[in-house]
């Protein structure tokens, strides 16, 4: 306990914005997940990705609580989770970019969850070992629900991989699309550093070598395109972001500081 | 009808008259099997529908604990949907056929879907009272003469309540808030309470369906007890949110020991029943789009098990001949 609580002060501000990055993350995918809610290609399959946003939101509720509990101790304003997702800017959102995307099809839908589900596996694994407890008991309870989220969609990857020429020439199409944007997942920026700066390199193998193995499984070549697109997690987003918070946030931003 | 049929149909009722369940497999008159197609598959497609109007608000929730809420009261939905598909399933439809006759405009669904959604407080209001309306249908429902209905109800009903008390509680919320928010609760009350009592169907002596239905046990009270039952539940609930009915005659009588209520406007309940209501095509559509957008989802799945299968039986067939 004591060194938890040392290591919180030395680290305030960088361990803030470490875990609104991974609760930004978990949001915003669970938002574009939660679009699917209604309209799915086969009613199984709308429950699945229903029940995969609604582990990532409540993901995204255990490190905004967690966030909001170190920002109050440290400022003496009570901050709320609902504040941290409802009242930040784009600019201080901290997700990446591929997290933001619009859905396009159920094979961009598909594909996107499996490339960030399966980095969040390995991260997860690896936050298990936090010295941070609380963090270390979000991610125990997480690795749980992401096992299955990987699981899924890598599934689905190779359904529609291997399906039929159509299913085929949209998966080669989402990746395509996609690709540029999983770098930035891989790569630490400063605030990351202190918490994976020995465990990036491990991570980025791990994932590199399951997205290989799915590929191949569903008859998709790997892309070589190696330019990557970032910006989110330092607060340049996508066209796109904009406009969800503007949905998202509508009802805190039209009445301010009511309890709904 | 020859001997052999009377002797069935004599049979048959008995049986429901002993609260026996029917299953399945057992006889059943053709009309029965037909009536309740009819009515699981219209169940199940409000269900399927019924996540549209509130899925409109998934994405514009005002707290992450009532996003989640809601997406997971939406995805009961859905899952209230499976089961009943799958128990009309068991009556020899498939829900593919079911699909069709939806999307094709023979198949109904419950009208209240075919309003909109336009303020948060809806969310609470469609809790509150259509799912408060929908349970006093289902629980009946729950002892049901068919057996695979009877046993879906069971857990459709005990999700159904929990999702009216959440949205009962959405709106307390509302009404203890501040003067917009109490504007915008009673606003959704208004707009839903008269949908919700049509919920229940037209009046006794004007529904074709209720007569034979109340003879084999698929329905156990009529459309106008079941209503009352609900006018007289939501008059004292209403109360605790310090709202009101927006019906000036609903008054309590003490001879009746019953709410006395308004006329109900019937007119505007057959105009959305035959496709008028302010959004019957923006559901159906969107239902069809769902459909369509996923046919190549559905393609791609099914010719891939197909590949795997044939890569098996060629494993298997390769591997018999290294044995020998």
């Amino acid at each position: 306990m004591l060194q938890h609580t040392v290591q919180t002060c030395i680290h305030s501000d960088t361990q803030l914005k470490y875990l609104l990055q991974l609760a930004d993350n978990a949001l915003i995918l669970s938002h574009r997940n939660s679009q699917w809610c209604g309209h799915g290609p086969i009613l199984e399959q709308d429950i699945a990705l229903t029940n995969i946003a609604l582990d990532q939101l409540g993901q995204a509720r255990n490190l905004y609580q967690y966030a909001a509990l170190l920002l109050t101790e440290k400022t003496g304003i009570t901050t709320t989770e609902d504040q941290l997702a409802y009242l930040r800017d784009t600019g201080e959102f901290k997700n990446c970019l591929l997290a933001e995307l619009p859905n396009g099809d159920w094979g961009q839908t598909v594909m996107r969850n499996f490339l960030i589900s399966s980095y969040q596996f390995f991260l997860y694994q690896e936050l298990q070992y936090s010295n941070d407890g609380q963090l270390k008991a979000i991610a125990d309870k997480s690795i749980k629900e992401i096992t299955y989220h990987v699981r899924w969609s890598a599934d689905w990857v190779v359904r529609l991989g291997d399906g039929t020429a159509e299913s085929h020439a949209r998966m080669v199409q989402a990746l395509e699309l996609l690709w540029a944007y999983t770098g930035e997942m891989l790569e630490p920026c400063d605030y990351e550093l202190p918490f994976i700066a020995k465990q990036s390199s491990f991570i980025k193998a791990a994932w590199e070598a399951k997205i290989a193995a799915v590929l191949a499984e569903a008859n998709l070549i790997h892309p070589t395109n190696d330019w990557m697109q970032s910006g989110g997690k330092k607060g340049i987003h996508t066209e796109h972001f904009g406009y969800l918070l503007a949905e998202m946030q509508f009802l805190q931003r039209a009445y301010p500081g009511l309890e709904w | 009808m020859d001997q052999t049929a009377n002797q069935l149909q004599d049979q048959f009722q008995q049986r429901i008259d002993l609260e026996q369940k029917i299953e399945p497999k057992d006889w059943m008159p053709e009309k029965y099997r037909q009536t309740l197609i009819r009515q699981i598959s219209q169940h199940a497609h409000s269900e399927i529908i019924g996540m549209l109007p509130e899925g409109n608000w998934i994405t514009r929730a005002p707290s992450l604990k009532r996003k989640a809420i809601l997406l997971a009261k939406v995805q009961d939905e859905a899952g209230h949907g499976l089961y009943l598909y799958s128990a009309a399933e068991t009556l020899g439809i498939s829900r593919d056929e079911m699909y069709e006759q939806l999307h094709s405009g023979k198949a109904k669904y419950s009208s209240i879907f075919n309003y909109p959604t336009l303020s948060w407080a809806d969310m609470g209001a469609i809790g509150w009272l259509v799912d408060g309306a929908a349970i006093m249908n289902q629980v009946p429902l729950c002892r049901t003469s068919f057996g695979p209905y009877a046993r879906a109800m069971v857990r459709v009903c005990k999700e159904e309540s929990f999702h009216q008390r959440q949205g009962f509680e959405c709106l307390l919320q509302l009404s203890k808030g501040s003067e917009v928010q109490r504007q915008m609760c009673q606003d959704a009350i208004n707009r839903w309470w008269w949908p919700s009592l049509m919920m229940f169907g037209p009046k006794d002596d004007e529904s074709p369906n209720s007569k034979l239905s109340m003879q084999w046990k698929i329905k156990r009270f009529t459309n106008d007890e079941l209503r009352q039952k609900f006018v007289d539940m939501i008059a004292e609930q209403i109360k605790l949110l310090n709202m009101v009915l927006p019906d000036p005659e609903l008054t309590w009588n003490e001879q009746t020991k019953h709410y006395d209520y308004g006329a109900i406007n019937w007119e505007e309940f057959k105009q959305v029943i035959q496709g008028n209501g302010p959004c019957n095509k923006e559901r159906l559509e969107a239902r069809k789009k769902a459909w369509a957008d996923g046919a190549w989802v559905r393609d791609a799945a099914i010719a891939h098990a197909t590949k795997q299968a044939k890569r098996k039986a060629a494993a298997q067939t390769y591997s018999a001949k290294e044995t020998e």
